[in-house]
This record gives C-alpha cells, structure tokens and sequence, in this order.
C-alpha cells in the first residue's frame, strides 16, 4: 500500500511502486483530466505537478510521489478560478482540448517562476507540450493574458 | 723559476674548472634531494600524490580518454549551445530544453520532469540519473567540437573543470552521472571501451602528467 497526497487529499493505494502516475491518478483515484498522449514522456499531456515542478506522470513512478504533494488540473485552483484557466475560458483557447490540461500545468510553472515572461520564455517553457490542433499562438496569448490577471491579483474577467 | 711559477698557474686554472663542476653537481644533488625528501614527506602525509611523469603513456591514454568524452553518451550533454542534445548523431534534444544558470533545465522543462532517478523501461525512453543535468551556465564545460588538446587543457584547468583539483578529477572517473554512461537505457550506443577501460586509462593520463596532445 502506497500513501500519496493528491490535490491535498490522502489516498492510500494498492498498486505496485513502479506504476506510473498517471495510471493512479485516472484509474485508482478517478482524476481523468490527466491525459494519456505518448507515454515516453514527449508530448506533455500527462503534466502534473509534483512539489511544484511539472513532471510527466506517464513515466512519473509512484514511489517517486511519496512524501510529496502531487497536484493535477482538478487540484490546480478551488473554484477553477486560476488566471490562466480564466485567460483559457476568455480566448477560447481550446479546440479538441486533449492537450490542454497539461498545457495549463506546464504554464502555471512558468508563471510561478516568472510573473512576466516573454514570449521568448513561453517557448522556453512550452516546447516540451504539443498540439495537434495547432493552438499554440492563442496558448502564447492566454499566457500573457493570465500574467496580466496574476499581477492584478487575479481580478477581472 | 719563472717556467716553474707559469707552469703551477697553468696547472692551478686546468684544476680549477672540475672543481667548479663537481660543486655545482653537489649543490644540484643536495637540492633534487631536499625536494624530492619534501615530496615524499607530503605523499606520506597524503597532501599530494607523487607524480612520475611520462609524457608519451600520458598522451596514449589521453588519445583512449578523448573517444569515450567525444562518444554520443558523454558528449550529449556537454554541447556547444544550450540545449543538449540526443542520440547517437548528436542531433538537438526535442523540445529544445534548455541549460538554465544551474544547468537543470528552465520552468516546466526541467530536466527531472522527464529524467526519472532510474531509466524509464523501453526503447529510447528517458534514460535516468537522481542528479541528471548539464554543467550551469557559469561552468559550461564543453567538449563538442573541442580538439584534443584544447579538451585536455580544459579537463585540466580549475577555472574550466568545475574547480576540481587533481584529486577530484581521479574520483570524478566514478561519478554516478559518468557511471550512467555505461547504463544509458534501451536503444543506446555504449561509449568505446568498457567504464573499466576508461578509468584506467583516465588515471593513466592522469597521473602521468597531464599532457595535452600537440593538435
């Protein structure tokens, strides 16, 4: 038995150490906003965050969580109020959506980390998350728009 | 008289120049001795190894050590630019990550989001390492397109080497990030020669000088 703290819940489970993250996440606990992509760790739709950092739970191992505080897009804000959800709402980011929770978390570490990044410092940060829908210029703007709400202290919109 | 006085002179000034030789060979003898007595008090006090140079095994060695520092697994992470890079052609790591000041990687592309402590089962899935990184911004450390000797003088030198001494550079032959070279996952060319092979010969360069090749 396996204790992981998610989305500042405990969860005690029966799963082998190795397991991926991500298996746990959507099959033990029920969280699915975690995507399936790739599996190898190269396109980013499995992006969780793990003390803080975005790791990809699909080669994340569970042992590796324990002790830590895992954090998915169900966990990211209490009422989904987190600026760049609402920057996503706002420039309808989206098209089929598969990609986009793992977009979310990977820019919520950017903008943890760097209050006002440049465009240079999205593609330093979202290299690593594809899109096969191709939304990567109105991700770049709800990045800024969101930099924009978090400096106003989340307010508007 | 005169002939006896000329002839002593003469025999006095043909004396007199081995005898300048042989004091100067024992002032050179007490002094080589006076050091070498200095070194081995400090090899007994294990302040400094007691290095016997021999330039021509140096260099052989550094000719053995210079393929494994140039091969895909040990080179990949020591790139030119800032952003490592991947497989045995040496290609730019997907996703383009890069270096960062502390050489860990940079917002949501950190090297340890993806590089897990243990490699990842399967093929060319992310190899792994608990302190996988490029060398920081400050102390790049770079060996792609480096000659040999240019390579051999950076290893070398403090300022470029991370600040290791001689004695950090022989223990740094069993570092775990060095070590993973010989573990690099599925789909993955082994360097050269054997790790074995490689500390051997790295100790060997080492300890016998140091000396950079001529190119």
């Amino acid at each position: 038995m396996i204790t992981l703290n998610i989305n500042k819940k405990t969860y005690n489970i029966d799963a082998d150490p190795e397991t991926p993250l991500l298996w746990v996440l959507r099959d033990h606990v029920g969280l699915v906003g975690t995507k399936f992509g790739c599996g190898v760790a190269q396109c980013g739709a499995c992006v969780v965050h793990l003390d803080g950092e975005a790791v990809r739970s699909c080669v994340t191992r569970i042992n590796r969580a324990v002790g830590k505080k895992v954090v998915t897009i169900e966990g990211l804000s209490e009422k989904n109020d987190h600026p760049l959800q609402k920057a996503w709402l706002e420039l309808d980011v989206s098209q089929c959506g598969y990609c986009q929770a793992g977009q979310i978390m990977s820019a919520a570490v950017l903008l943890k980390e760097n209050k006002n990044p440049t465009d240079q410092d999205i593609n330093d940060a979202m290299a690593g998350n594809i899109c096969r829908c191709g939304t990567y210029l109105r991700i770049r703007d709800a990045i800024h728009l969101a930099s924009e709400l978090q400096k106003k202290g989340n307010a508007g919109l | 008289m005169n002939t006896k006085f000329l002839n002593r002179a003469r025999y006095s000034r043909s004396l007199r120049t081995p005898i300048v030789i042989c004091l100067l060979c024992c002032v050179v003898a007490f002094m080589a001795f006076t050091l070498n007595d200095n070194n081995l008090k400090a090899a007994g006090n294990k302040a400094l190894p007691l290095i016997e140079k021999d330039s021509i095994a140096s260099l052989k060695a550094f000719n053995q050590v210079y393929t494994v520092l140039m091969s895909a697994r040990c080179m990949n992470c020591h790139p030119s630019g800032n952003v490592p890079l991947q497989g045995d052609d040496n290609h730019l790591h997907t996703m383009l990550p890069k270096r960062g000041q502390d050489g860990k990687g940079l917002y949501a592309l950190k090297c340890a989001n993806c590089h897990q402590p243990t490699n990842t089962p399967g093929l060319h899935t992310p190899p792994g390492n608990p302190n996988w990184h490029l060398p920081p911004a400050n102390m790049r450390m770079v060996f792609q397109g480096r000659t040999p000797r240019q390579l051999a003088k950076q290893l070398i030198d403090p300022n470029q080497n991370g600040h290791k001494d001689m004695k950090k550079l022989i223990e740094h032959a069993d570092d775990g990030l060095v070590l993973a070279a010989w573990n690099p996952g599925e789909g993955r060319t082994l360097p050269p020669m054997s790790h074995a092979a490689f500390k051997k010969a790295w100790l060997t360069w080492l300890n016998n000088g140091a000396y950079a090749p001529a190119k």
